[in-house]
């Protein structure tokens, strides 16, 4: 394994598979700036910058250092908090300084994980000459707890780097290029040839295994039958992290070419399973609103970095928020085996009982398809959840109307949190079907099946009444929007001053209430 | 004491305390760069232990055998230890009795720890503890506070608080609203876990490194399982990653284990506790299940209160004593109840031990008072507000239940002012305008006070020592027995010594709070750090300056009046003959001429007493005081909701550092919003805590902070002779998320036109929300159907 850490180009060969980026950090090189919290994702004082060449260019994400296992940083380049500032001259890199400004930190444990949250923005204005705003700053900390300042002062840190940056430039004048703290790092040509020497050297076998390509993926499989396949990890490296299981050899599925990105080819949409939260949140921003929506709320920056759909799918937890989705979308997956061959099962097929699926012991998620006439029809995903960012679904609602003329001709409700497996409600939706789009008795009718074929159970999120009266009150939401009423709904995003003022959104143009 | 000239004596009028810029957080370019080190962060030595302890999974059993055969064997596991290993006393109770190091044959809490592993490291002595076979007698476990009151199992006797004839007075009121509340507690979650290092030295002692908000204790009770002098312990603390009441009493058990591993291994012991052992095996807020009744006039004023709360305080007594007490003492808030009787219960349960956590009991007395507040007002048809304000202490109703005179003229001024600033008024009928043309969002708004007693209500807490020495360059090195745990206390009392001396910030270092530089000292904690420590610090500074000043009439001959350090600099002399000196010459000088230039100093708070047997006294020296108007939407299909502004103004006295207070104020409230909305603890039927990681308790997030977010400081000195003139910040501004709560419920409330104060769960999550809604829809639903009998009669 060979990264770059800061300036320092780093090979060990000697790590266990599951061996965290934090640890290594902690424990092996003694870095201390980086924290740890929780050690399971969720609260962000161990986020780290990591730099990947993409198209020659250099581009930083945050991650959550003490759930990502350090070899599949392998050939990447990890900054920690130590980089930014230079002690020497004194220099501190504008999310320091804005942090100390406007008093960022009480205590300071979380305080480094916020300072590279706030970089990692910073750089990304930087590049993509982007205004920060409010809800940036606060989507860049969505993964970042801070028990001490209640948010403002950070908030206003994050909101007056790029000023405070300008100042210094000023001041300094030409000076600024000469400081070797990252005031632009995707701009370090130093950094990128040290990448680009990694990308082509040939990687020695390890416990770690990082395939490129479907074909190395099912030898990778083959050879090391036992071994555990790992994407983005967020929760199976709580097991090691929580549990204190140790893993032994890994497959990495993140870099396998085929199994990347999402295309769109005029008939379906096509999801590598391999496509990150953040990946599907960047695509979805412009063509399909409601899904974007629904991704603010799912996890946190750090987590959306890292986490893949194929591992939410394949993880079968009852409360993950994209199998509804999917299941709403009647997504058909590609499923991969090692001796080569591949099958198209549909996700309605897919899930077993709690925790299985159909899936092989020697097989698994490629990707996803989504024909696009399904999404043109009229679809809406709902999450109820404690928190509205970073929060695991009470219930999660994904429905989906298909009409022909005044009529429903087909409807899917698919729930997260109702029962031991992502499920859907097929007595409610033979309820809505074949009747008209405005028939009030038929959405009753609906919701009285809803109460009999769910028995969702209580736990410390919901109590089972909860869950059952949100799924049918989701219910009744979505069928309101479909018969064109403004009905509102909270997400990850600030509450508009349409919503403010009015109670609802008026629906953007290019939107009508059903398709 | 020695006199001191007179020109020393500290000014006692308000705006002394305004210097032109004001200091950041002592260790903030450090916060930011990571070089501030936490114990974690220190580096480890080689032959470094790491700790595990074997936890109960019976909430109440007999232990009928363990076999740790196994855990042994497990590769790393050097050694392994039950409670008859142990050298000297078992139990480390802070207070009382009742907390043991590790249990012997008997459990009584799911989490509690039976036996030790120290390894190689924590992964192996973390694998290694789940190794143990014990076997289990259970018994009936008690889970809930109602269950304690019912079966009448108590961890200490109750108290009770009354004045003029509760019971008469009720009779005569025009309405009286009887019901109870179940306000649940909190965790912590504190950013940087339970932790302490201990190193053995060469004299059988040990040097222990602790994250604690109180090192005297985990001093004393580390010596008390070693069964050493109290005097071979030397306890560290530098910095906290957030303390918040957690680490009073619940660090020391980490410390204590460390030692106990470190004497017998003759090795330095780490004991990191991963977060879910944390949120397991750690104290946290109390539940209350508090019932009351209340009488009141047509007008809403408060006539007469019965009260009885019930704190759920897990298996021990710990500091259950004084919360309990102190949510008695709160539970009038800001409110005159001429007739009132209050009861406090120290209820038992099978859980982990309740513990102190910012407020101290005091937010259940106040929330309690401000769900009586909401319910009057929908009663009698006002404004809460205006129910506020007539029931608030004020000229001729200023006398609390037990005694105690609210006789600085603060409160009303302080909520009209906020009223206004706040636009309360319109922002109402705006609110009122919205929610009637709004069938799907309602809009809530509360303005809620606070008054909290500053005081430790154990009276001997309440003293303060530091240790002060001026070196000869000038720089000045400050200890006292106050902990950073990010409150900025360094900062503040670093202040004060450079104001008290009228040097430069600057030359001022406030070092690591060590046992055996301020013996005795109390924790950090009743928001006291700076009105202890800083005056401690300050009538140091005054001994050393006395005798500068007394070697600076007899050298140069001078008069008292004519000396004088201001600005950075030594005046020596009067008018035109008056020579300037740098600090740092004068200062050699005086060390030339055998001037001793460092001392201790020590303060113990005035005036305070309570008399326990007639439940009448003094228990604080002055009240903190504040307001803020939360203004919330909610959403009545899913009762999910954004606080969409909140206002702020509160009472610091004079601000040392304006900068600093508002950060605890706005942290505090953001805190204690958590506590009321997204924060649920939840355990299962068996007493296991089912809120284990923040995958499944979840504090606020950035985006649950409002855009428009307004804290002002209310300008007015303290009128007690507190350090500086300012007040104590830490606590009292957690309870003004409570207008969060009262927000909410009043949102609810518009479903049915505020006829009517639907019942609200604490904390108010969607679900709470969502069937506070329910409730009021049904009470609506009734009233229409009734309306409607009664129209058919007519």
């Amino acid at each position: 394994m060979k990264f770059v850490l800061n300036d320092k180009l780093i090979e060990d060969n000697t790590l266990p598979s599951d061996f965290t980026a934090l640890r290594y950090l902690r424990e092996k090189l003694g870095l201390t700036g980086t924290k740890e919290g929780c050690a399971s994702g969720d609260c962000g004082a161990c986020t780290l910058l990591v730099g990947a060449l993409e198209g020659g260019e250099l581009k930083y994400t945050t991650l959550n250092s003490c759930i990502t296992p350090i070899q599949s940083l392998s050939g990447k380049h990890v900054v920690s908090v130590e980089y930014l500032s230079d002690a020497k001259k004194g220099a501190l890199h504008p999310a320091q300084q804005t942090m100390v400004d406007c008093h960022g930190s009480q205590c300071g444990f979380c305080t480094p994980g916020i300072v590279l949250s706030l970089a990692s923005l910073y750089e990304y204005s930087q590049t993509a000459e982007t205004e920060i705003d409010r809800e940036a700053v606060c989507d860049a900390i969505s993964g970042n707890l801070c028990r001490c300042t209640g948010y403002r002062p950070i908030i206003d840190a994050g909101l007056s780097m790029q000023k405070t940056a300008m100042q210094k430039k000023d001041m300094q004048g030409a000076a600024i290029a000469d400081e070797p703290y990252v005031e632009l790092m995707s701009k370090n040509s130093d950094v990128k040839a040290k990448l680009e020497s990694l990308r082509t050297e040939v990687q020695p076998a390890t416990n770690y295994l990082q395939p490129q390509n479907l074909a190395e993926l099912a030898q990778a499989k083959s050879q090391y039958p036992d071994a555990t396949l790992i994407a983005g990890g967020t929760d199976l490296m709580l097991e090691n992290t929580q549990r204190f299981h140790d893993f032994g050899t890994l497959i990495d599925l993140s870099q396998v070419t085929e199994m990347q990105g999402i295309q769109d080819d005029g008939v379906a949409l096509t999801i590598g399973a391999s496509t990150t939260y953040s990946e599907l949140e960047d695509f979805s921003k412009s063509r399909y609103p409601h899904i974007y929506t629904l991704l603010s709320r799912i996890a946190s920056r750090q987590i959306r970095n890292r986490g893949t759909i194929g591992g939410n799918v394949a993880n079968a937890s009852p409360i993950a928020d994209l199998p509804p989705l999917l299941l709403a979308l009647n997504s058909d997956m590609t499923l991969a085996s090692v001796d080569g061959t591949t099958r198209v099962v549909n996700i309605n097929d897919f899930y077993q009982g709690y925790k299985t699926t159909v899936l092989a012991e020697r097989e698994w998620i490629a990707s996803f398809a989504i024909d696009l006439t399904t999404l043109a029809n009229f679809h809406r995903f709902y999450k109820v959840s404690k928190r509205m960012e970073d929060d695991i679904s009470s219930v999660m609602l994904a429905v989906r109307f298909e009409t022909q003329g005044d009529n429903i001709s087909d409807v899917r409700f698919a729930f997260g949190g109702m029962a031991a497996t992502p499920i859907r409600a097929l007595k409610a939706e033979a309820a809505l079907t074949n009747v008209a789009i405005a028939d009030e008795q038929a959405l009753t009718k609906a919701i009285e099946c809803l109460r009999n074929e769910l028995s969702p159970m209580s736990d410390m999120r919901a109590s089972s009444k909860y869950r059952l009266d949100m799924a049918c009150n989701l219910v009744k939401k979505a069928w309101l929007e479909l018969n064109g009423t403004n009905v509102p709904s909270f997400s990850g995003h600030p509450v508009s001053d349409e919503l403010m003022t009015l109670g609802y959104e008026i629906k953007s143009k290019g939107e009508s209430a059903h398709a | 004491m020695r006199k001191l000239p007179n020109n020393l004596t500290i000014e006692s009028t308000s705006g002394v305390f305004k210097p032109s810029k004001l200091p950041i957080h002592e260790s903030a370019i450090k916060h930011v760069t990571g070089k501030a080190e936490y114990i974690d962060d220190m580096p480890e030595w080689p032959n470094e232990l790491h700790i595990a302890t074997g936890q109960s999974t019976e909430a109440h059993a007999d232990i009928v055998s363990i076999n740790l055969d196994k855990v042994r064997a497990h590769p790393g596991v050097i050694d392994v230890i039950v409670q008859a290993d142990i050298p000297g006393e078992v139990d480390v109770s802070p207070v009382l009795s009742g907390d043991l190091l590790l249990a012997g044959d008997f459990v009584h809490f799911i989490g509690q720890s039976i036996f030790a592993v120290a390894a190689t490291s924590l992964r192996a002595a973390k694998q290694a503890v789940e190794l143990a076979e014990i076997v289990y007698k259970p018994r009936e476990a008690t889970l809930h506070p109602k269950q304690s009151l019912d079966r009448q199992e108590f961890v200490l006797p109750t108290h009770t608080i009354q004045n003029g004839d509760p019971k008469e007075a009720m009779k005569t009121a025009p309405h009286t609203i009887k019901s109870d509340i179940y306000i649940k507690g909190q965790e912590h979650f504190y950013l940087e876990g339970q932790i302490s290092v201990a190193i053995p030295n060469e004299d059988g002692g040990v040097l222990v490194y602790a994250s604690s908000q109180h090192p005297a204790e985990v001093q004393k009770l580390v010596a008390k399982v070693l069964d050493l002098p109290v005097a071979q312990i030397l306890v560290e603390v530098r910095r906290m990653g957030g303390g918040f009441g957690g680490k009073e009493s619940q660090a020391a058990v980490f410390s204590c284990m460390a030692a106990v591993f470190a004497i017998r291994n003759r090795r330095p012991v780490k004991y990191r506790v991963p977060r879910q052992d944390d949120m397991v095996q750690t104290g946290k807020r109390h539940d209350f299940w508090n019932s009351y009744e209340v009488g009141f006039s047509k007008e809403g004023e408060i006539i007469s209160a019965e009260y009885d709360m019930v704190g759920k305080c897990g298996c021990t007594a710990d500091l259950s004593d004084g919360v309990v007490d102190r949510a008695m003492f709160h539970a009038d808030n800001a409110y005159h109840l001429p007739n009132a009787r209050i009861s406090g219960y120290r209820g038992k349960t099978h859980t982990v031990s309740s513990t102190a956590f910012r407020g101290f009991g005091g937010p259940k007395g106040v929330l309690l008072a401000e769900a009586v507040i909401e319910e009057i007002a929908a009663t009698v048809g006002k404004d809460p507000l205006d129910v506020r304000k007539i029931n608030c202490y004020q000229d001729g109703k200023s006398t609390t239940p037990y005694g105690q005179e609210v006789d600085e003229n603060v409160l009303l001024p302080l909520i009209e002012e906020l009223e206004a600033s706040s636009n309360y008024r319109a922002r109402r009928e705006a609110i009122n305008a919205f929610n009637k043309q709004s069938p799907f969002l309602k809009k809530g708004l509360a303005l809620t006070p606070v008054k909290f007693g500053i005081s430790f209500t154990s009276k001997h807490l309440n003293q303060g020592g530091a240790l002060v020495h001026v070196y000869t360059d000038g720089s000045v090195h400050v200890s006292h027995g106050g902990t950073e745990m990010g409150q900025g206390l360094y900062t503040k009392v670093g202040q004060i010594v450079a104001k008290t001396f009228g040097i430069d910030f600057t030359r001022v270092n406030v070092g690591s709070t060590r046992t055996d530089k301020v013996p005795n000292a109390s924790p950090t904690a009743a928001s006291a750090g700076t009105d202890l420590n800083g005056m401690a610090a300050l009538d140091a500074v005054m001994t050393i300056k006395g005798r500068l000043q007394e070697f600076a009439m007899e050298h140069f001959g001078i008069a008292a009046d004519d000396f004088a350090i201001e600005d950075d600099v030594v005046k020596l002399g009067s008018g035109g003959n008056a020579e300037e000196m740098s600090f740092p010459e004068f200062v050699k000088l005086a060390y030339m001429n055998r001037v001793s230039l460092s001392s201790t100093g020590f303060y113990k708070t005035p005036k305070i007493g309570y008399d326990r047997k007639a439940a009448k006294g003094r228990p604080f020296l002055y009240y903190s005081n504040g307001a803020a108007v939360s203004e919330v939407i909610v959403d009545t299909f899913t009762g999910e909701y954004k606080v969409t502004q909140v206002d702020i103004l509160h009472d610091v006295g004079d601000s040392i550092n304006s900068d600093i207070d508002i950060g605890q104020i706005e942290g505090a409230f953001v805190q204690g919003m958590g506590w009321l909305t997204s924060e649920e603890l939840s355990w299962d039927e068996k007493g296991r805590i089912t809120t284990n990681s923040p995958a499944n308790y979840k504090i606020p997030t950035s985006a649950d902070v409002p855009e428009k977010f307004t804290v002002k400081l209310f300008e007015r000195p303290n009128s007690e002779e507190s350090v500086y003139r300012s007040k104590a910040v830490g606590e009292p501004p957690l309870m003004l998320g409570i207008s969060v709560w009262c927000a909410l419920k009043d949102a609810c409330a518009a479903v049915c036109d505020h006829t009517f104060s639907p019942p609200l769960a604490v904390p108010a999550t969607p679900e709470a929300v969502y069937y506070s809604l329910q409730a009021a829809e049904m009470f609506k639903q009734q009233s229409i159907s009734k309306q409607s009998v009664s129209e058919q009669k007519a």
